[in-house]
C-alpha cells in the first residue's frame, strides 16, 4: 500500500511539473469524452422523446399526404399542416366504439411564433399525456369555456410570452409570426398549464370555436366556402379540423385502421403507430449522427495522441530522474508503471472536466430542443455511454502511455545518472 | 561473516571502435560489518564503475559479489534492485537529488522502495543533518553543501547496511568537504551501516583511519 501511495505521488508530482502540457492535454480529453457523451446522450434522449416519449395518443387521422408531417404539425407542432380534413370523420371517429378518445384540433393561428391550437375540452377532461396523468393548470388557473374568448397556456409558452391568468392577447393568422397578420378578436388567458416536458408546453389552447370565428378564416368543410357569422351557429357539414387525435381501445385496431383508411382509401391519411413514423425519420436522418459520433471519436483518438505525445516528449528531460529513481531500488516495472499512471492519471482527470463540458453541451443543446420543440432533456438522466466512454477513455490513456514507458523502461541507469550539462 | 566480498570481479566496456577495454579486474576485495573504508584514486580508474557493480546498478562479466550474504552477481536486474533497496546507500558526487521535490520528500523517496516510507525517521535525519528547518526547501534553493547533506540523510533512509559514497564532497569546498566527510562517518557509524569511500582528494582519505590505493584492489 505503501509503495503504491509512493507511485501515485511520484505521478502527481510529475504531472504538476508538467502542468501547462498536462493541462492542456487534459482539457482535449475533456472536449472529447465531453463531446461523445454529448452527442450520444442528447441522441438517445431525443429519440427516445420523439419516438416513444410522452405522447399520449396512438395515431393521428389528418389530410391525405405524408404521415411524418402530420405527426411532426399535430404531436411537436412543427411543421405546417397537410390541409383539413371535414368535422364529419371527427365524429365518425368520436363515434367508434373501438376509439377511446378523439380530440380535433385545428391550427393556423399563432401568437408571437407560438402556435395556437383549438380543441376540446376532452383534451383536459380525458386526454392522458402520459399514463394516469392528464394536463393541470397552475393555481389560480381553469380550462377554457368552450363558448368564450379564452385561452389556456402551456408553461413554456406562457413563460416565454410572459403572459399570466387575466392578461389578453390577440392571435396572429399564420403558424409563423407576421406583425401585419394580427386578428382582431382578443382572448383572455384563463390557465397556464403545469409543465409536462412535451411540445404541449409551447402551445396556446383556445376552443375549436374559436378558430372557426376568427376573423378572415373560411371553413371548407363540404367543399364549399363558408364565413361564419357571430351569433350563428356554425353547421356541422360546413366545419373542418386540421387533424383528429386518436386513442385506440387496443393496439389491433390500428392495424386495421390502417389498412381500412392508408392502404384501401384516398380521403384521409392515418399516422399510426406515432413511435414508427418518427423512428423512421431518425432512421432517414442517421448518417448525420453517425458523423457526428465519428467525428467525437476523432477528437477522442487524437487527444490519446496528444497523450502519448506530451508523455513521450517529457521522458528525455526525465532520463536521469529515471536513472536516480532506478538507483534508488526502483525497478524497471516501476519506472514504466509511473509512465502508463501518469498516462492514465491525464486522461482521468480528462474524464472528470469531461462530464463538465458534457454539462455545458448538453445544458446548451437542451435549451435549443425545448425552445424549439418544447422536448426537455435531462441531463442527469443515466446512459451506458457515461460508463463506456469514461472506460474506453482511460483505457486509450493506458495504451498511450505504453510507448513513452517503454522508453523510461530502457533508460540506462548509470549513463543517465550523471546531470546532463 | 564480511558484510562484502568481492572475489575476481572483472568488467569490461566495449569501445566506440568496438575494442574491449577491461576497467575492473579484482581478485579480491572484502569490508566487515560497520567498518568505513576509503579508496584513493584518480579519475577513469574505475572507481564509480566499482560501486555501481556493487550496487547492482551494473552487472559484472563475471566474479562474484557477495552482499549481507546475498550473491549481488547471481541476481537478475529486479533482482538486484531489491538487493539494492533494502541494503545499500549511496552517495553520489553529483548528489543526484530529485529538483522536483522537497528535502524531505527526496530523503522519503530513498524509502520508497526498500523497507517502506517512514516519515518520522525521514525528519529526523534531516534534523539530524541540521537541516529541520529546510525540510520543505527544493533542491533549488538549498546550497551546496546542504543539498550534500539531503544526500547523506537519503542514503541512510533505508536502514543499509552498508553505504557507498563516489566522491561524496566533490562539489564542496575544502572547508565544508572536511566537515561532510566528518558528517557522512558519523551518520553512518549511528545507523551501523559500513562505508565504502571512492575519492581523489587527500583531505577527504585523510580523514579514515584507512585508506587503499584502488590501484592496489584493481588490476586492470
Amino acid at each position: 500500500m505503501i509503495k503504491r501511495i509512493g507511485l501515485l505521488f511520484i505521478v502527481r508530482r510529475s504531472l504538476r511539473q508538467h502542468a501547462l502540457s498536462t493541462l492542456i492535454t487534459t482539457l482535449s480529453i475533456a472536449l472529447g469524452t465531453g463531446l461523445v457523451m454529448a452527442v450520444i446522450g442528447i441522441k438517445a434522449q431525443s429519440v427516445a422523446a420523439f419516438t416513444g416519449g410522452q405522447i399520449g395518443f396512438d395515431a393521428v387521422l389528418g389530410a391525405r399526404g405524408s404521415q411524418l408531417q402530420l405527426v411532426l404539425n399535430t404531436v411537436f407542432h412543427l411543421e405546417t399542416s397537410p390541409g383539413n380534413i371535414p368535422w364529419a370523420m371527427y365524429q365518425t371517429m368520436k363515434n367508434d366504439p373501438r376509439v377511446e378518445l378523439a380530440v380535433p384540433y385545428a391550427l393556423g393561428d399563432n401568437y408571437h411564433g407560438f402556435r395556437i391550437v383549438g380543441t376540446t375540452t376532452a383534451l383536459f377532461t380525458k386526454f392522458e399525456y402520459r399514463d394516469g396523468v392528464r394536463f393541470q393548470t397552475r393555481r389560480n388557473g381553469r380550462f377554457f369555456d368552450p363558448t368564450r374568448q379564452e385561452a389556456v397556456l402551456g408553461s413554456y409558452a406562457a413563460q416565454r410570452l410572459g403572459l399570466r391568468v387575466g392578461d389578453n392577447f390577440t392571435p396572429y393568422h399564420g403558424l409563423v409570426f407576421d406583425e401585419s397578420m394580427r386578428h382582431d378578436e382578443q382572448y383572455t388567458v384563463v390557465g397556464v398549464l403545469a409543465p409536462t416536458n412535451s411540445p404541449s408546453d409551447r402551445v396556446i389552447w383556445i376552443p375549436i370555436e374559436g378558430i372557426y370565428r376568427m376573423e378572415g378564416h373560411v371553413l371548407r368543410g363540404d367543399g364549399e366556402d363558408y364565413v361564419p357569422q357571430p351569433g350563428q351557429e356554425i353547421p356541422d357539414e360546413h366545419k373542418e379540423v386540421s387533424a383528429v387525435m386518436l386513442k385506440f381501445r387496443n393496439p389491433q385496431i390500428g392495424f386495421i385502421m390502417d389498412a381500412t383508411i392508408n392502404k384501401q382509401g384516398k380521403a384521409a391519411t392515418l399516422s399510426w403507430p406515432i413511435g414508427a413514423v418518427m423512428a423512421r425519420l431518425f432512421d432517414k436522418i442517421g448518417w448525420m449522427n453517425q458523423i457526428l459520433a465519428l467525428v467525437s471519436y476523432l477528437v477522442i483518438v487524437v487527444a490519446g495522441g496528444s497523450i502519448l505525445a506530451s508523455v513521450y516528449n517529457s521522458i528525455n528531460e526525465r532520463r536521469r530522474e529515471f536513472a536516480i529513481l532506478r538507483a534508488l531500488g526502483a525497478r524497471r516495472k516501476t519506472v514504466f508503471a509511473v509512465i502508463v499512471l501518469e498516462a492514465v492519471s491525464i486522461a482521468a482527470l480528462g474524464v472528470i472536466i469531461g462530464f463538465i463540458v458534457y454539462g455545458a453541451i448538453f445544458t446548451g443543446a437542451s435549451a435549443i430542443v425545448r425552445a424549439q420543440t418544447g422536448i426537455v432533456l435531462d441531463l442527469l438522466k443515466l446512459h451506458p455511454v457515461f460508463v463506456i466512454a469514461p472506460v474506453c477513455v482511460i483505457l486509450l490513456g493506458a495504451v498511450a502511455g505504453v510507448v513513452p514507458a517503454v522508453k523510461a523502461y530502457r533508460t540506462d541507469v548509470a549513463t543517465n545518472l550523471t546531470p546532463i550539462s | 561473516m564480511p558484510l562484502l566480498t568481492i572475489t575476481d570481479l572483472q568488467k569490461a566496456y566495449i569501445s566506440p571502435e568496438g575494442s574491449q577495454t577491461r576497467i575492473i579486474d579484482i581478485p579480491h576485495f572484502e569490508m566487515e560489518e560497520g567498518a568505513q573504508i576509503a579508496l584513493r584514486g584518480g579519475s577513469g580508474v574505475g572507481k564509480t564503475t566499482f560501486l555501481n557493480l556493487i550496487a547492482g546498478i551494473l552487472g559484472a562479466d563475471s566474479g562474484r559479489i557477495v552482499v549481507s550474504g546475498e550473491e549481488m552477481t547471481a541476481l537478475s536486474e529486479s533482482g538486484r534492485d531489491r538487493l539494492r533497496a533494502s541494503h545499500i546507500g549511496y552517495i553520489f558526487q553529483t548528489f543526484n537529488l530529485l529538483p522536483g521535490y522537497t528535502a524531505l520528500e527526496n530523503v522519503m523517496l530513498g524509502m520508497m522502495f526498500g523497507k517502506g516510507i517512514d516519515a518520522g525517521f525521514a525528519q529526523h535525519l534531516l534534523e539530524r543533518v541540521g537541516l529541520g528547518d529546510r525540510m520543505g526547501y527544493r533542491p533549488s534553493q538549498l546550497s551546496v553543501g546542504q543539498q550534500q547533506r539531503v544526500a547523506v540523510a537519503r542514503a541512510v533512509a533505508n536502514r543499509p547496511r552498508l553505504v557507498l559514497a563516489d566522491e561524496p564532497t566533490g562539489n564542496l569546498d575544502y572547508h565544508h568537504a572536511n566537515a561532510a566527510i566528518a558528517l557522512v562517518r558519523e551518520i553512518c557509524g549511528e545507523n551501523n551501516a559500513a562505508l565504502l569511500t571512492v575519492s581523489h582528494d587527500a583531505e577527504v582519505l585523510g580523514q579514515f583511519e584507512e585508506a587503499t590505493d584502488f590501484a592496489q584492489v584493481n588490476r586492470a
